[in-house]
C-alpha cells in the first residue's frame, strides 16, 4: 500500500504553499508594496483580475483566522506582487513580515478581466486600492497592442500611486484629486462622455467605488460601451465552496447571487448592482 | 512514506454502520464542494460529505454571511440551495469519478419533507445520507429537531421508513440533552450520529453597534468549538453502540486523536479547510504516521480508548456543572 502524498497536488490548478519575501516596503502612508519570490509558472498561470488568498501570519493573542484575499498587482518573471491598505488585523499582521520572511498563499483564484482582441483603446477608472486591481491591465493591454488611458482617482497627491507603471506601458495617464475638486462625478461625467461620444473607448474597468461603477454603468449605456468591474465581498474559503462571499447581480431578468471569488472578482459592468 | 521493513502498514480503514471508509476523515457538510479539487485528489478522502440540500431552490441569508472571532468564525450562510432536482443532475455526477462514498447531507422544515427529500436522494451513487437535523439558522430562533429527543425520534423514525441508504444524524451542540438526543437517534433506526454542528451565536461591532452578521445570529465553529463538540462525542459514544463521527474544531492531528481517544469512529474537518486547504490530506497523513510511531496497527485501535477518569457513575456531569 502506498502513502498518500502530503501535498497531494499532483493535477492540482491552484498553488498552495509558502513563498519567500524579497521585498516589502511602504508605498505612502497608507499602502505597503509586497514582492514575493514565486515560480515563473506560477507567474505565468496569473491574469489581471485575478487574486491570491493570503494566510496572514500570526500575531500574538489576536491571531487572524481566516485567509485575505488580494489582488495581483504583478505577476513576471520569479516575481509575484501585492500593494495592500493596512485595514485591519490581517493586514496589519501582513505589514509585519521582513524580508527573508514567508507566506503562505493560495492561487490565482477567480475569473479575471476579458479582453476583446476587436478592443482598440481601453479606459480605466481606479481609486484608492482599486488601483491595485486595475495596475496590471496596463501590460496586459500593451501585450495586445491596445491603447489605454488611466483616470486615476485619490485623496491628494500624495496618494496616487503606480502612475509611473502606467506611463511604463504607454498609458495616457489623468489624474483626479479630492483636494481640487476634480474627481467629482460631476467633473468626470463630461470628460468620459466626452471621450465616448468621439468613439475613443472600446470599453471601461473599474474597481473601488460604487461612485465610479454608477456613473460608468451610466455613460456605457447611454454610449453602448461595454464594461467590467472588479468586486470584493468578505471571503472564507476562496475557492467557492462556502457561499459567504455572493453579491447581487442581474441576470437574465432577475437578481441573483453570485460568488465573488468563483464568478468573480470580475465582473459585467451592467450585471453589477451598485 | 512507507511503513519500515518487516512492520506491515497502518490499517487505517474505519467502519461507520455498513460503510468501510478508507481513512477516518472527511469534510464537514458546507466546507467542502467540487472546487477543492483543484487544489488536491479528493480521492484521497475517507468520504465526500456534501453541503446541506433542500427540496427546493433557496438564495440563502444576506451578506455578510461570516465574521471572524477570537478562535473561530461565526456563519449565517442559510443554506442557499438550487434544488434536490439540479443538485442531483449536475452535482451528484461529478463525485462519481471518486472511488468514495458519497454522503449527501439533507435539512427539511418538517418530518415529512424530511423523508420526501431523503426518498428522493436515495439514488445509486450516493452511498449515505447525513440529516441535518440541528442547522440553527434555518428554524425560527435557532431552533432545530435535534433539540429534543422527541422531535429527534420523530423525524428519524420518518427518515428509517423513506430510505433504505445508512442515515446518520448531524446533532446540535445548541440541547441540553444530548444523550437523550443521541439514544433517539438510535432507537429510531439511524445508523451513525455526526457530533456536531455549530453553537448558535452572535458578535456585535461596537462602531455601528450592527450585528455583525447580516442574519443577526449564526454558528460558531473553529478551535473554540472543539472542546464543546468533543464532550458531546464522549459522552454520544457512552450513550449508545452507534459508530460516532467527530466534528467541531478540528485542524491538527492532535485534535482528530482527541476525538477517537474520546470515542469517535472518525472525524469531520471544516473550518481548517478555509484555513489550510490542504488539512484533511494532511491530517490523514499525520494520523498514519503517529499510528506508525506509536505501533498501533490499525487506526481504529484508538477508538474510545479513553484512559479511565475513575468517573463516579452518573456523576460526573453534575459534578463538572457550575
Ligand atoms: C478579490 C479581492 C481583492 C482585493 N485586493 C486588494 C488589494 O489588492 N489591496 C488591498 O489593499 N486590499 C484588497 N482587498 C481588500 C482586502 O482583502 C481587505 O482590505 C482585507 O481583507 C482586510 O483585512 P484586515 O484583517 O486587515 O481588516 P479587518 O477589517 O479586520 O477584516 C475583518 C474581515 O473582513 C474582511 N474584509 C475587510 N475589508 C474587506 C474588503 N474590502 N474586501 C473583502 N473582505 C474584507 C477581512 O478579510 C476579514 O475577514 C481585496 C478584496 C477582495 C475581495
Ligand atoms: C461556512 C459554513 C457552512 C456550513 N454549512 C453547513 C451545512 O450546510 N450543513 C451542516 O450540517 N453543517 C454546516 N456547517 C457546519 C460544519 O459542517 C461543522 O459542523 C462545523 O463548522 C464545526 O466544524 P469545524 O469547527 O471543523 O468547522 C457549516 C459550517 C461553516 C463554517
Ligand atoms: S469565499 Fe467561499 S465561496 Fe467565495
Amino acid at each position: 500500500m502506498t502513502a498518500l502524498p502530503v501535498l497531494a497536488t499532483a493535477g492540482a490548478r491552484v498553488f498552495t504553499g509558502p513563498l519567500r519575501v524579497a521585498e516589502h516596503e511602504a508605498v505612502n502612508a497608507d499602502y505597503r508594496l509586497m514582492r514575493l519570490e514565486a515560480p515563473p509558472t506560477l507567474t505565468a498561470a496569473c491574469a489581471p483580475g485575478q487574486f491570491f488568498h493570503l494566510l496572514c501570519p500570526a500575531e500574538g493573542r489576536h491571531a487572524p483566522l481566516l485567509r485575505r484575499p488580494m489582488s495581483i498587482y504583478g505577476a513576471e518573471g520569479d516575481r509575484l506582487s501585492f500593494l495592500y491598505k493596512v485595514q485591519g488585523k490581517g493586514t496589519a499582521a501582513l505589514a509585519t513580515l521582513p524580508v527573508g520572511g514567508s507566506l503562505e498563499v493560495m492561487g490565482p483564484l477567480g475569473q479575471g478581466f476579458r479582453l476583446d482582441p476587436g478592443w482598440r483603446n481601453l479606459l480605466l477608472v481606479a481609486r484608492g486600492v482599486g488601483l491595485a486591481t486595475l495596475a496590471p491591465l496596463a501590460a496586459a493591454a500593451k501585450a495586445k497592442g491596445m491603447g489605454l488611458t488611466a483616470i486615476c482617482s485619490a485623496r491628494a497627491p500624495e496618494f496616487l500611486m503606480s502612475l509611473e507603471l502606467f506611463a511604463s506601458h504607454g498609458a495616457e495617464v489623468v489624474t483626479v484629486l479630492d483636494s481640487d475638486g476634480t474627481s467629482a462625478v460631476e467633473h468626470l461625467d463630461p470628460m468620459i462622455e466626452a471621450r465616448m461620444a468621439a468613439g475613443a473607448v472600446d470599453a471601461v474597468f473599474t474597481c473601488g467605488s460604487a461612485r465610479l461603477l454608477r456613473l460608468l454603468q451610466a455613460l456605457g449605456d447611454k454610449h453602448g460601451v461595454p464594461g467590467q468591474v472588479a468586486l470584493e465581498q468578505q471571503m472564507a474559503c476562496g475557492l467557492g465552496m462556502c457561499h459567504c462571499c455572493v453579491r447581487p447581480f442581474r441576470r437574465d431578468g432577475a437578481t441573483v447571487p453570485l460568488r465573488v471569488c468563483r464568478e468573480g472578482p470580475v465582473f459585467d459592468i451592467r450585471e453589477a448592482v451598485a | 512514506m512507507n511503513a519500515p521493513l518487516g512492520r506491515p502498514a497502518v490499517d487505517m480503514s474505519v467502519r461507520i454502520g455498513g460503510l468501510t471508509l478508507k481513512n477516518p476523515v472527511m469534510p464537514a457538510s458546507g466546507t467542502f464542494s467540487e472546487e477543492l479539487a483543484e487544489v488536491f485528489d479528493l480521492g484521497t478522502l475517507g468520504a465526500h460529505v456534501l453541503k446541506t440540500i433542500t427540496r427546493d431552490p433557496r438564495t440563502g441569508n444576506p451578506t455578510p454571511r461570516v465574521t471572524e472571532v477570537e478562535g473561530g468564525m461565526l456563519n449565517a450562510i442559510g443554506i442557499p440551495s438550487k434544488g434536490v432536482e439540479a443538485f442531483l443532475a449536475k452535482v451528484v455526477p461529478f463525485y462519481s469519478r471518486y472511488d468514495v462514498p458519497l454522503v449527501v447531507s439533507i435539512s427539511a422544515p418538517t418530518s415529512a419533507d424530511f423523508a420526501t427529500l431523503a426518498a428522493r436522494v436515495s439514488v445509486p451513487g450516493v452511498a449515505a445520507i447525513e440529516a441535518n437535523i440541528s442547522c440553527p439558522n434555518i428554524e425560527e430562533d435557532g431552533r432545530a429537531f435535534a433539540i429534543r429527543p422527541g422531535s429527534t425520534r420523530e423525524v428519524m423514525a420518518r427518515l428509517r421508513d423513506a430510505t433504505d441508504l445508512p442515515l446518520w444524524a448531524k446533532l446540535t451542540p445548541n440541547t441540553g440533552e444530548t444523550p437523550e438526543v443521541a439514544r433517539a437517534v438510535e432507537e429510531a433506526g439511524g445508523d451513525a450520529l455526526v457530533v456536531a454542528n455549530t453553537i448558535l451565536a452572535m458578535a456585535v461591532d461596537t462602531r455601528t453597534r450592527r450585528p455583525r452578521l447580516g442574519n443577526l445570529m449564526g454558528g460558531l465553529s473553529g478551535p473554540a468549538l472543539k472542546p464543546i463538540t468533543l464532550r458531546m462525542a464522549y459522552q454520544c459514544a457512552r450513550a449508545t453502540s452507534l459508530p460516532v463521527i467527530g466534528c467541531g474544531g478540528i485542524a491538527t492531528v492532535d485534535d482528530a486523536l482527541e476525538y477517537l481517544i474520546a470515542g469517535a469512529s472518525a472525524v469531520q474537518v471544516g473550518t481548517e479547510t478555509f484555513i489550510d486547504p490542504l488539512a484533511m490530506p494532511r491530517i490523514i497523513e499525520g494520523l498514519r504516521a503517529r499510528a506508525e510511531a506509536e505501533g498501533v496497527a490499525a487506526i481504529r485501535d484508538y477508538v474510545g480508548t479513553l484512559a479511565d477518569a475513575a468517573e463516579p457513575e452518573g456523576v460526573v456531569f453534575m459534578q463538572a456543572a457550575p
